[in-house]
């Protein structure tokens, strides 16, 4: 095992053999260090402009009307009345979509506005369009759409029954995987099992959605938008208003959180026709109650595992079936069956397995992406049947896991060959090394105890749990997506200043991409300044912020533009010094050579021109799966981190207070270890979430509760102070060595929760949300 | 309509507003003062706090009317001649934040909160900023940034571990890695 570092924090980066330590001057707020972001100033004085403050001085307000039944037939809308009222200027129907009215992410088959049926409750129907969002608010409700109420599919268990109305034709199954690995009829001494299930979870990013669309006078359109790939809503933006991209321009506007609930459109479409109707710039923006029918969330899910194993606890075969309610469109349902199919049994050595893994449609509000992306489901199975296995066994929860964890040179169970680190025991120890919080006083304040100051207990029925959790995640996308992204990078003398600026479209959301933007370009160039262009798509495709992938594969496009503008500069350089190019370095605004000797400026081989080189950056490809066997390489890197959650819980109440939630994870290369860390705390309070507060009740199809009062995500008091510790184990096959690093945490961080829990109390919890009444059994 | 008069970040302003106006709603679309920001609309995010006569309050559960004859100051108001607050520098050099939306909020209740407790414990800083959600940072650099930015205004040298840095990060020794080109 390669040892780890004392408490030294990391090291600067070097990619040695161009940047000897000779170096006259270093450039700061390279790779490795960490600068500060260059959008903060904006963010602490209020002046960064989210989608939501955006304003133009003639614009008018566009709302949705949207479907209040889960399943209906349109037999007509009347939309006189909504005319009539002062100020409107625009109402539009399925009628008055140019292009092809379908749009999504995988397989358009989601209308823009709602032709003959509404599938779910929410759907759009109408729009409206007035001189003030309240006034578009009351003409919507003067549209007249008369439904025929059908019944509703609203249990995914039942959705592929014979007699299960469609909700879409051929029927309601989505996505079936099949995984077939080793010996099927093998048996094991020692057999646990069980069936878990799991709430649906939102995104709760704090900004809701919006967009300002502005008609320009080629015809065409400006949208201003809030969203994780520009490029992929341009796609389909371009179908439905039947216009060619270069008329259908997107621009990156403040984007107030995402965490995977911004990759299907919102406002888009919408905002964009009402424009081009009105002629006027048009803004939407959702109201927080809309926002949760304006997106898709996480797949509830309902998981049956079984594992077999030696008597020392060694996995021999895994059983597993994972039914995931896709809701009533396609969205990314079938990339997120793919993960929880190939991913859903964690991190572990499985010789011989069975997996099938189901995306429904339902009736329910459609669901798709949102970080973990199938893998946060399959944990809370995978690992509370760890546990069992453990307790089979006589092992603790650190060693079955331990024994069973998958290594480098380990082939998962599609066959796929890990070939990078997979420290999947060290993460382990190190999370169980780490030290402990005190135990409780007896006379503990309050606010330290479950049920804090609602005064519940003075400590009598407390009891406390320890859980632990592993995980590893796929990074980038799979299953053979061409997967790449694009960077412009420019060199030039500003002022006397060299300044590089780069342009891509990737998206930031918040998670510090353009501050790792800048960084790569320091490394590469050699110089301060940074400028990062706004993103927009005048540059190719980014593609999405998610699946952990920006770093990897912008940050692997941004620096292979650089590397290309310093070849030329160099190549110039060479010439007119009359050396070899492999002998020139290019630091701190000079030309340097061999033993670091400052041979020329950059400013002298520069004069007036700017360099500039556009790349685009793959990963390696990733490839389908056998559709018998489910085998293959379906996925380019893999992200492992682990948990231990400490959970204080009154037994009688079933009130939950966590007291530590601690982690280690591997992320190859810290590129901006504050941001890195960020990631983890973040991502692990919503793992934590969802173990045990988030959920969006959904009955008959109807959502009941499309609100923060009754929607709880962790306040400041619901999340307990992190210990994080990071490993960086290089993957050889990425730039800089990086692996994703924001899903991960949200993995592992919820079933680490829910084993504490049901340490405390001792039941089994096959639930999550994890509710009062599951720990108190009544 | 009612006529007000009001104070927002040292400029007078007089204005007709509907009686059912939330302070939110006047500062930003009538005031144009979209730095605060609204994430809810039911009074559970905080991201909408600015100050009234020096407290926090959520400008959405408040009229624009409560507020005739009042100072508010907002996230635009904090900083003096291009410099920023110390819970401002703090926020943004504590990796305070990442998608921001929250930070306006989180900074006004923090101020509020600094003001009444000079010096507040890691619980006290939780416990006086409980009612403002973030969702990106899981709070833990939060806490450091009005800590910091605690001891910066009241003039304390910054000490003890919860000080130091934003992040206190454990990295292992890997090996070296050639640079993909």
């Amino acid at each position: 095992m390669r040892g780890r570092s004392g408490h030294s924090g990391p090291s600067v980066s070097t990619d040695a053999g161009t940047r000897p330590a000779t170096t006259a001057t270093t450039t700061p707020g390279r790779i490795g260090d960490s600068p500060l972001r260059p959008d903060g100033t904006l963010k602490v004085t209020g002046e960064f402009a989210y989608a939501s403050d955006l304003w133009h001085d003639d614009m008018v307000w566009g709302v949705t009307l949207r479907s209040p039944h889960p399943h209906a037939r349109i037999r007509g809308i009347d939309i006189t009345e909504a005319l009539t009222v002062p100020g409107v200027t625009a109402v539009l129907t399925a009628d008055d979509v140019p292009g092809e009215n379908a749009f999504g992410l995988e397989h358009a088959d989601q209308p823009v506005l709602a032709v003959e049926f509404v599938r779910y409750e929410g759907e759009p129907v109408a729009l409206v369009a007035a001189d003030h969002p309240e006034t578009a608010r009351r003409a919507a409700a003067r549209i007249r759409v008369e439904y025929e109420v059908l019944p509703a599919v609203t249990d995914p268990r039942h959705a592929m029954d014979d007699d299960a109305p469609a909700v879409h034709r051929p029927g309601n199954l989505v996505r079936h995987l099949q995984l077939r690995r080793g010996d099927q009829s093998v048996t094991a001494p020692v057999v646990v099992s069980l069936d878990v299930e799991v709430g649906m979870q939102d995104q709760a990013f704090l900004g809701p959605e919006s967009g300002l669309a502005v008609p320009a006078e080629d015809g065409g359109v400006d949208l201003y938008v809030a969203t994780q790939w520009l490029h992929v809503d341009q796609r389909q933006m371009c179908l439905a208003l039947g216009m060619p991209p270069e008329k259908v321009r997107l621009h990156l506007a403040g984007v107030g959180g995402a965490f995977g609930g911004r990759e299907d459109l919102s406002v888009h479409v919408h905002a964009s026709l009402l424009a081009l109707r009105t002629g006027k710039p048009v803004k939407m923006s959702y109201s927080r109650e809309e926002s949760f029918f304006g997106h898709v969330h996480r797949h509830p899910a309902w998981l049956t595992y079984e594992f077999g194993a030696e008597r020392d606890g060694t996995l021999v075969y895994a059983r597993a079936r994972v039914l995931l309610d896709g809701g009533a469109y396609a969205s990314s349902t079938a990339a997120v069956v793919g993960n929880a199919g190939t991913l859903g049994l964690g991190p572990y050595r499985i010789p011989n397995v069975a997996v099938d893994a189901y995306g429904v449609f339902t009736n329910n509000p459609p669901c798709g992406a949102m970080r973990g992306f199938g893998c946060v489901q399959a944990a809370f199975a995978h690992e509370a049947l760890m546990d069992e296995l453990a307790d089979a066994v006589g092992l603790d929860p650190v060693t079955v896991r331990q024994r069973n964890g998958m290594r480098e040179g380990d082939r998962n169970i599609t066959g796929q060959l890990i070939d990078s680190a997979a420290p999947v025991a060290e993460l382990l120890q190190i999370v169980a090394d780490l030290p402990l919080p005190p135990q409780r006083d007896a006379d503990a304040d309050l606010r330290a105890l479950p049920g804090s100051v609602g005064n519940t207990t003075h400590g009598e029925g407390v009891v406390r749990g320890v859980g632990y959790a592993v995980t590893y995640k796929n990074i980038g996308f799979s299953e053979g997506f061409d997967d790449y992204s694009t960077a412009r990078v420019r060199l030039e003398m500003t002022g006397g200043e060299a300044v590089a600026t780069v342009h891509t479209a990737a998206a930031e959301v918040g998670q510090g991409l353009i501050t790792v933007e800048q960084q790569i370009c320091r490394t590469e160039l050699g110089v301060e300044r940074v400028v990062v262009h706004p993103k927009n798509t005048a540059v190719g495709s980014g593609g999405s912020t998610s699946a952990s992938r920006q770093t990897y594969v912008t940050g692997g496009a941004v620096q292979a533009a650089c590397v290309a503008v310093r070849d030329v500069v160099l190549a110039r350089a060479a010439a007119s010094l009359g050396r070899e190019v492999s002998q020139l370095r290019l630091d701190g605004e000079k030309i340097v050579g061999a033993s670091g000797e400052v041979l020329t400026g950059l400013a002298e081989v520069l004069g007036e021109d700017a360099v500039e080189e556009t790349r685009e950056y793959r990963h390696r490809p990733t490839h389908a799966i056998d559709p018998e066997t489910g085998q293959g390489d379906a996925h380019v890197q893999f992200a492992f981190s682990a948990h231990r959650a400490v959970v204080d819980v009154d037994v009688e109440l079933g009130l939950v207070k966590v007291v530590a939630l601690d982690t280690a994870q591997d992320v190859g290369k810290a590129i901006n270890p504050d941001a890195v860390v960020g990631q983890i705390h973040g991502g692990s309070a919503q793992g934590m979430g969802l173990a045990l507060m988030e959920e969006i009740v959904v009955t008959d199809g109807h959502v009941r509760n499309p609100s923060f009062t009754d929607y709880l995500i962790p306040t400041i008091l619901d999340m307990p102070p992190m210990q994080v510790k990071v490993l960086e184990y290089a993957d050889p096959h990425a730039p800089y060595g990086v692996r994703g690093v924001g899903e991960p945490p949200t993995i592992s961080s919820g079933p680490a929760v829910a084993a504490a829990v049901r340490a405390a109390c001792g039941r089994p919890l096959r639930r999550v949300p994890i509710r009062p009444e599951h720990i108190t059994g009544t | 309509m009612t006529q007000i008069s009001v104070r927002v970040d040292g400029a007078s302003y007089s204005d007709d507003v509907e009686p059912r106006t939330l302070l939110v709603h006047y500062l930003r679309e009538q005031l144009g003062k979209v730095g605060t920001v609204v994430g809810c609309d039911t009074s559970n995010c905080g991201a909408c706090t600015v100050h009234l006569d020096g407290e926090a309050v959520k400008s959405c559960t408040v009229f624009a009317v409560q507020a005739d004859g009042s100072e508010v100051t907002t996230i635009e108001g904090i900083s003096q001649n291009g410099t920023l607050h110390p819970m401002q520098k703090a926020f943004h050099e504590m990796h305070g934040l990442q998608c921001g939306f929250c930070t306006p909020g989180m900074i006004m209740a923090s101020i509020d909160l600094v003001n009444d407790n000079p010096d507040p414990s890691e619980d006290e800083v939780r416990e006086g900023i409980e009612g403002n959600l973030c969702r990106c940072t899981g709070y833990q650099n939060i806490v450091r940034a009005v800590q910091q930015a605690a001891g910066e205004m009241h003039g304390r040298a910054a000490s003890g571990t919860s000080h130091e840095s934003p992040a206190v990060v454990d990295t292992a020794a890997a090996p070296h890695v050639a640079v993909q080109s």
